[in-house]
C-alpha cells in the first residue's frame, strides 16, 4: 500500500547503492549519498541495506501513510513527527496507517534518509531506483518527489522491534571543521609544490554549489600550476586537460581556483585538471556538509586508504550485529 | 605517446595513453580498454575509455590496488596498433547554428568567459583566424568528426576533427563551467566538439543546438526504442547546418516519431585515414549521401 506525498521537502530523492555499469556512458552510479545512512535505516526496519528508501536535503517532506509500516529517519539530524509528536532518529518506529509523518527543521548535517519496511517500490531503471534527475532515470519520473506523488512500497518482511536504535557511536556524522582524506594522484603534478603544500594546509569552505553532483570548496588561494605548453587537444588555460575520465571522489579546480568534489551523481568525464581524490571511506561525510562548513582536505597514501575502507566496512558490521 | 599511470583515490586506476590528443592515442586506449575487458579481471566493475586515457574503477576488497596496476601495466606492454580499423557508421547530425537557445544561455553566463564582450562563436571564430562567423561554422561543419569518447552527462559524444592538424579547430573551455546549458547544445572545448545529451553544468562553449535528441530515458524516440543512449566511441558525425525553419520541422518530425536519422555502415582505417585525409573524407560522405 502506498504512501501519499502530501508535501515535498526538498529535493527529496528516492535512492538506493546505484546502478553501476553506465559510467563509461556517461551516467554515474548514483545512490546515496551518505551510504552508511541508508544501510543504517534500511536495517532498522528490515529491508535489505541497498534497499529504495527517501534522501531529503535540509527539509524533509510530508507523508501520509495509508497502511500499517515501520520508519527510520537517519543521517542528517532532522527529527521526524508522527501527527505532530516529534520522534527519535536513527531508531524503529511504528507508523499506522492513516497517520502523517512531517519533520522538525534540520538540527545537523545535511542529508536525511527515510526508509520504510518494504522498501521503496517504483520501477528500476538501469538495475537501480536510485533517481538520477539530469539524466530522469529512476525515482518518480526521473526527478525529486512532489506533492501529489504516490509512492509504492513493496512487501515487508522484517520484523524489528518498535525503538531499537543504533548507539551513538555506530552513527557518523562529520566534525568541524570537518576532514575529507584525500589520495594525491591524477594530475597532481600539475601543481607546483607550494600550491600543492597550500592545498593541504588551508581551511577551505563549502560553497553553495553544491549537489549529488558535486561540491563547490572556496576561501583557499588560488593555485600556481607547473608551466608548460598545453597539451594539443586540451585547451589554453592551465586548469585544461585533454578531456578524460572523472574518478568518483575526483577534485577538480577549474581555472585554478575553486575545487570542485565529484560525487555520487558525477560527471564521468571532462577537461579539468584533477589532483587526487577523496578516499572511498569518507565519500559519505561529503554528503552531510552544509554550506559554509570550514573543511580541511588531509593528505594520506594508499595504505591508510585501504585502512580507513576497512574501518569502514567493521563499522557497517557492527551496526548489522547491533539492529539485527 | 608515453603512458601515464596513477591512482584516483582507492577506487579507481587512470591511465593516461598521451597528454595530446589524437587518433593514434585513441585507438590506443580502445585496444587496451578492450583487452581489460575480455581479461575480465577479478574487481574490475567498471572499464571508462576516453579520448586520449581510460580509468578502470575496481573493488579494492577484492584486487590489490597494486595487483590491478600491475596487471594494467602488462596488457598495455602488450598492446598494439594493428587493430585500428573499425567497422562503424557515419550519422549526419543537423545543426541550427546561431540559435536564440544557446545565445541566451551564454549571456546569462557572459562573467565566466574569457571574452564577456562577443559571444561564444565570435570569439572561437577571432582566435581560430577566421574573418567571419560565417566561415568558421563552414569549418566546423565541413569535415566529418570522430567520436573519441561518451561521457560527461547521459551519452554526451565527444568528437575529434577529422582533419590535418593545423586545421583543426581549438578553443578553451569556459573560465568557470555553467550551471546550465541546454539540452542538445552542440559545445566547444580544447579540440573537441559535443552534443549535451540533457540539460545541465557545462565548460564547453556555445555553437548552436540539433533538434536531434541522442538520449532518452523513455526510449520514446523511433532511433532509440534498442537503447537510451545513442553514440558510442568510433562513430562518425557530419554536421548540416540548418535554419530555424528546417529546425523546427525536424523537431516536429522528432515529435511525430517519425524522424529517421541518416545512418550508413562504414570501414574506417587508421592508416587508410593517415595516409589521405581528404580522400578519406571524401569516400565517407559519398557513402553518407548515397541512396
Amino acid at each position: 500500500m502506498p504512501i501519499n506525498v502530501k508535501t515535498a521537502g526538498l529535493s527529496v530523492t528516492i535512492q538506493d547503492l546505484g546502478r553501476p555499469g553506465y559510467y563509461h556512458l556517461g551516467i554515474p552510479m548514483g545512490g546515496a549519498m551518505d551510504r552508511l545512512a541508508l544501510r543504517a535505516a534500511n536495517l532498522l526496519v528490515g529491508n535489505d541495506e541497498g534497499a529504495a528508501a527517501l534522501e531529503a536535503v535540509f527539509i524533509g517532506p510530508e507523508l501520509e501513510f495509508t497502511e500499517d509500516a515501520l520508519i527510520a529517519v537517519t543521517g542528517g539530524e532532522l527529527p521526524p513527527k508522527l501527527d505532530g509528536e516529534t520522534m527519535e532518529t536513527w531508531t524503529t518506529i511504528k507508523v499506522k496507517s492513516g497517520q502523517i509523518l512531517t519533520f522538525d527543521y534540520l538540527r545537523s548535517g545535511a542529508r536525511a534518509y527515510i526508509a520504510v519496511s518494504g522498501g521503496i517500490d517504483t520501477a528500476p531503471a538501469l538495475g537501480s531506483r536510485s533517481t538520477y534527475a539530469i539524466g530522469a532515470l529512476g525515482g518518480v519520473e526521473g526527478r525529486a518527489i512532489a506533492p501529489g506523488d504516490v509512492l509504492p512500497i513493496g512487501a515487508s518482511r522484517g520484523s524489528i522491534a518498535e525503538g531499537t536504535t543504533l548507539p551513538k557511536e555506530l552513527r557518523r556524522t562529520p566534525g568541524n571543521p570537518v576532514e575529507l582524506r584525500v589520495l594525491p594522484g591524477l594530475y597532481w603534478h600539475r601543481l607546483t609544490d607550494a600550491a600543492g603544500e597550500r592545498f593541504f594546509s588551508e581551511t577551505w569552505k563549502v560553497a553553495s554549489e553544491a549537489d549529488r553532483m558535486g561540491y563547490r570548496f572556496q576561501g583557499g588561494t588560488p593555485i600556481e600550476f607547473v608551466e608548460r605548453k598545453q597539451p594539443f587537444g586540451a585547451g589554453s588555460d592551465p586548469s585544461n586537460i585533454t578531456d578524460s575520465c572523472y574518478p568518483y571522489g575526483s577534485i577538480q579546480i577549474p581555472g585554478g581556483t575553486e575545487p570542485i568534489i565529484l560525487h555520487r551523481d558525477a560527471v564521468s568525464g571532462g577537461g579539468f585538471f584533477t589532483i587526487g581524490a577523496v578516499i572511498s571511506a569518507d565519500m559519505d561525510l561529503i554528503g552531510q556538509l552544509q554550506p559554509h562548513t570550514p573543511t580541511k582536505f588531509v593528505k594520506v597514501n594508499m595504505h591508510t586508504a585501504l585502512a580507513a575502507r576497512r574501518e569502514r566496512s567493521a563499522l557497517i558490521e557492527g551496526i548489522r550485529d547491533v539492529i539485527t | 605517446m608515453t603512458t601515464r599511470f596513477t591512482f584516483g583515490g582507492d577506487e579507481h586506476i587512470f591511465v593516461e595513453i598521451s597528454e595530446e590528443m589524437s587518433l593514434e592515442a585513441f585507438f590506443k586506449s580502445l585496444s587496451i580498454t578492450n583487452a581489460v575487458r575480455d581479461t575480465e579481471i577479478k574487481g574490475v566493475t567498471e572499464i571508462c575509455p576516453a579520448n586520449a586515457s581510460f580509468q578502470i574503477k575496481f573493488n579494492p576488497d577484492l584486487i590489490h590496488p597494486d595487483d590491478l596496476l600491475t596487471e594494467l601495466k602488462r596488457i598495455e606492454q602488450n598492446a598494439d596498433l594493428s587493430d585500428a580499423v573499425l567497422n562503424t557508421r557515419i550519422i549526419e547530425i543537423p545543426v541550427f547554428y546561431q540559435d536564440p537557445w544557446t545565445n541566451e544561455t551564454l549571456m546569462r553566463f557572459r562573467e565566466r568567459h574569457q571574452d564577456p564582450t562577443v559571444t561564444d562563436l565570435e570569439y572561437s571564430a577571432r582566435i581560430n583566424g577566421y574573418d567571419t562567423v560565417e566561415s568558421f561554422i563552414a569549418a566546423h561543419a565541413g569535415s566529418p568528426w570522430f567520436v573519441s569518447m561518451v561521457g560527461f552527462v547521459s551519452g554526451l559524444p565527444f568528437l575529434y576533427q577529422m582533419v590535418e592538424r593545423e586545421k583543426q579547430i581549438q578553443v578553451p573551455k569556459y573560465l568557470s563551467p555553467r550551471t546550465d546549458t541546454p539540452k542538445l547544445t552542440v559545445g566547444y572545448g580544447g579540440c573537441f566538439s559535443c552534443i549535451y545529451s540533457v540539460r545541465g553544468a557545462g565548460g564547453y562553449q556555445m555553437f548552436g543546438i540539433t533538434p536531434m535528441p541522442i538520449f532518452d530515458p523513455e526510449q520514446k524516440t523511433s532511433y532509440l526504442k534498442d537503447f537510451m543512449v545513442f553514440f558510442k566511441p568510433g562513430d562518425i558525425v557530419k554536421w548540416k547546418p540548418i535554419n530555424r525553419e528546417e529546425y523546427d520541422q525536424a523537431l516536429a518530425e522528432v515529435d511525430a516519431g517519425t524522424f529517421e536519422p541518416r545512418i550508413r555502415e562504414v570501414v574506417f582505417s587508421l592508416d587508410d585515414f593517415n595516409k589521405d585525409i581528404e580522400g578519406t573524407n571524401t569516400k565517407l560522405e559519398e557513402i553518407l549521401y548515397a541512396n
